[in-house]
């Protein structure tokens, strides 16, 4: 029996010959990653427990993007403690605001995280870097501080499911469709400690953004990572690397626990409604559905061409009176190419708002935060009771393509309408 | 180690937003964390725990982001363990990290709200002294045991540290 490319991986960071789901195994990691949440607990653990310093600097990145720039005093406070251990461990990949940028976009565009790579983070969107075939998933603040420790990091063997797609995706469909889609049918648990694997035609037609949103919610149907193989789109993407990688690839006799196959050719874009990303209907059922608020950007949407798409639906246009739009660079990099292509001009100009780099209105942590009832479409990957703001406040999740539609006509709207 | 408390009966999919809403990761005080515990889903919940009590759930229990202060918040309020259907993986590894008892059982929805419960942990065996019956879970795998048994990951990089170090002394 051959492996997937997820055994591949974890076994390539053992000391051992062979590798079977659902056995332990204690295994090195090449970085592991901690946000100005999770970090801190992750450090006072550390220091707690007597340690003096961490065990290779190098392979430890820290990026406050939750609530920066700091929402309030003791944000501020968890972000100086970040900063502080930063500077104490000497640890270079610490990043300032002016350099920070949303975790899952900024790590990939500065090339820390390569094909190949087993990669934890105190964040459940690690498995975003999925896409670019490594091994990444997300962990616990106490995982973190033992990786601190000794770069390692307990892991039970999981199970593979393949995901193949075929046919070809209409106008307007994305990434985002296909995973909401996918979500919709196997639901919040359907791949719970699994490792969800996206393979077929429609896959290897995707750009690396919209294979970076796929992967981004594998967590959303309880996956511990969501991998793509590395093809010539990957490694375009990677350019010149700082450091050596290995590419992996599935065996055509590996085992997977479940196959699934879906032909996308008809697919309709998607919409998650609430209180679950699993909740998900075609958006033509959602005519009537009527918005306070729009987001676009977050780990899971506010790459470049999430951007572009927007704007080319809204250039020219104005948002509805009524509606509020927040549209949220992921990095420093995508900002400054919006402000070059034009697209902060269509954003303001329609009547929308552009902000710094922030997980911000996400996670209910600040710029835009809703109140009671009020509703909100957002590109981004949990549609949880309360998850924006006030507990009778409702978010509804699409692509970037549905939420500038819907922000023009204020009420969630197919992108071919406007 | 055995745990007596009242039951807390929640439903599928309790997510880390429902255990702590992010507004409050501001801090990692448990027992801050605890007084907002399941805020969004049922205000004053904290308020009608008493110490050793037992939340109860369906499946998938745990699911969203991986923030450890949701079991932190579940221990502050005075929670003493956790039966579910499932876990979702983050936060069964973060419960097994910061030795927060939780016990896998397939008929949650025999245990109604306010059953009293005895949970022998060493054994995996849950009486409800209510309905007067006996649920046996099974018992966790070896590895994870050699964890729950030094009450957490720190502690056990610890102890493993400490060996490495005197093998090679011997070796030495």
């Amino acid at each position: 029996m051959g492996y997937t490319i997820a055994e591949k991986i974890l076994l390539a960071h053992i000391d051992k010959n062979d590798i079977q789901p659902g056995e332990f195994i204690e295994a090195s990691i090449d970085l592991a990653l901690g946000n100005d949440i999770t970090a801190p607990l992750a450090i006072e653990e550390f220091k707690k427990a007597g340690f003096k310093k961490v065990f290779d600097r190098d392979k430890i990145v820290l990026v406050p993007d939750h609530f920066t720039p700091a929402k309030d005093l003791r944000s501020a406070q968890q972000c100086k403690f970040l900063a502080d251990f930063a500077r104490e461990q000497k640890i270079r990949n610490y990043f300032e605001v002016g350099c920070v940028g949303i975790e899952h976009v900024l790590l990939p565009e500065l090339k820390l995280v390569l094909p190949g790579d087993l990669v934890i983070g105190a964040d459940s969107h690690t498995c975003t870097y999925g896409a670019l075939g490594c091994y990444a998933t997300g962990v616990g603040s106490t995982d973190l501080a033992r990786a601190f420790i000794d770069g390692r990091c307990w892991f039970r063997v999981p199970n593979s499911l393949k995901f193949t797609y075929t046919g070809r995706l209409r106008k307007w469909l994305t990434g985002k469709d296909l995973i909401l889609y996918t979500i919709g049918q196997i639901g919040v648990d359907g791949a719970l400690g699994r490792v969800m694997e996206f393979v077929g035609p429609v896959i290897r037609r995707l750009n690396m953004d919209e294979r970076f949103t796929i992967s981004n919610m594998a967590i959303e149907a309880g996956a511990c990572a969501g991998i793509i193989e590395p093809d010539e789109k990957t490694l375009r993407y990677i350019g010149s690397a700082p450091r050596r990688f290995k590419i992996y690839k599935s065996d055509k006799d590996a085992f997977y626990e479940k196959a699934y196959e879906y032909d996308v050719s008809e697919l309709e874009p998607q919409v998650a409604c609430p209180y679950l990303p699993s909740n998900v209907k075609p958006v033509g059922s959602l005519k009537d559905v009527k918005l306070d608020q729009v987001v676009i950007g977050s780990c899971t949407n506010g790459r470049l061409s999430d951007l572009r798409i927007a704007a080319e639906i809204l250039k020219g246009k104005k948002i509805k009176s009524s509606l509020r739009l927040i549209v949220i660079p992921a990095t420093q990099k995508i900002y400054l190419e919006a402000v070059r292509e034009g697209l902060v001009e269509v954003f303001v100009k329609a009547g929308g708002i552009f902000s710094t780099p922030t997980c911000g209105p996400c996670l209910g942590g600040h710029m835009g935060i809703l109140t009671e009832g009020e509703r909100c479409l957002a590109t981004t990957n949990r549609n949880f009771v309360g998850r924006m703001g006030h507990s009778h406040s409702e978010v509804y999740l699409s692509s970037p393509a549905v939420a500038a539609a819907s922000a023009i006509t204020g009420r969630i709207t197919h992108p071919q309408e406007v | 180690m055995v745990i007596k408390g009242k039951v807390h009966k929640f439903g599928d999919d309790i997510n880390t937003d429902d255990i702590i809403a992010a507004k409050y990761l501001v801090t990692t005080d448990e027992r801050e964390l605890g007084r907002h515990c399941m805020e969004n889903i049922a205000a004053d919940f904290s308020k009608q725990v008493y110490p050793g009590d037992i939340i109860v759930a369906g499946k998938n229990f745990g699911c969203g982001s991986s923030r450890e202060h949701a079991p932190l918040a579940i221990k502050g309020c005075g929670i003493s363990a956790v039966i579910a259907k499932s876990f979702a993986g983050i936060f069964f590894r973060n419960a097994i990290n910061i030795g927060l008892p939780f016990l896998e059982l397939e008929n949650t929805e025999d245990i109604h709200q306010a059953d009293k419960l005895e949970i022998d942990l060493s054994n995996g065996i849950i009486k409800n002294l209510t309905q007067d019956k006996i649920y046996k879970t099974q018992p966790f795998p070896e590895f994870l045991q050699k964890i729950i048994s030094v009450a957490g990951l720190i502690n056990y990089v610890k102890l493993k540290e400490g060996a490495d170090n005197e093998n090679r002394k011997r070796k030495a």
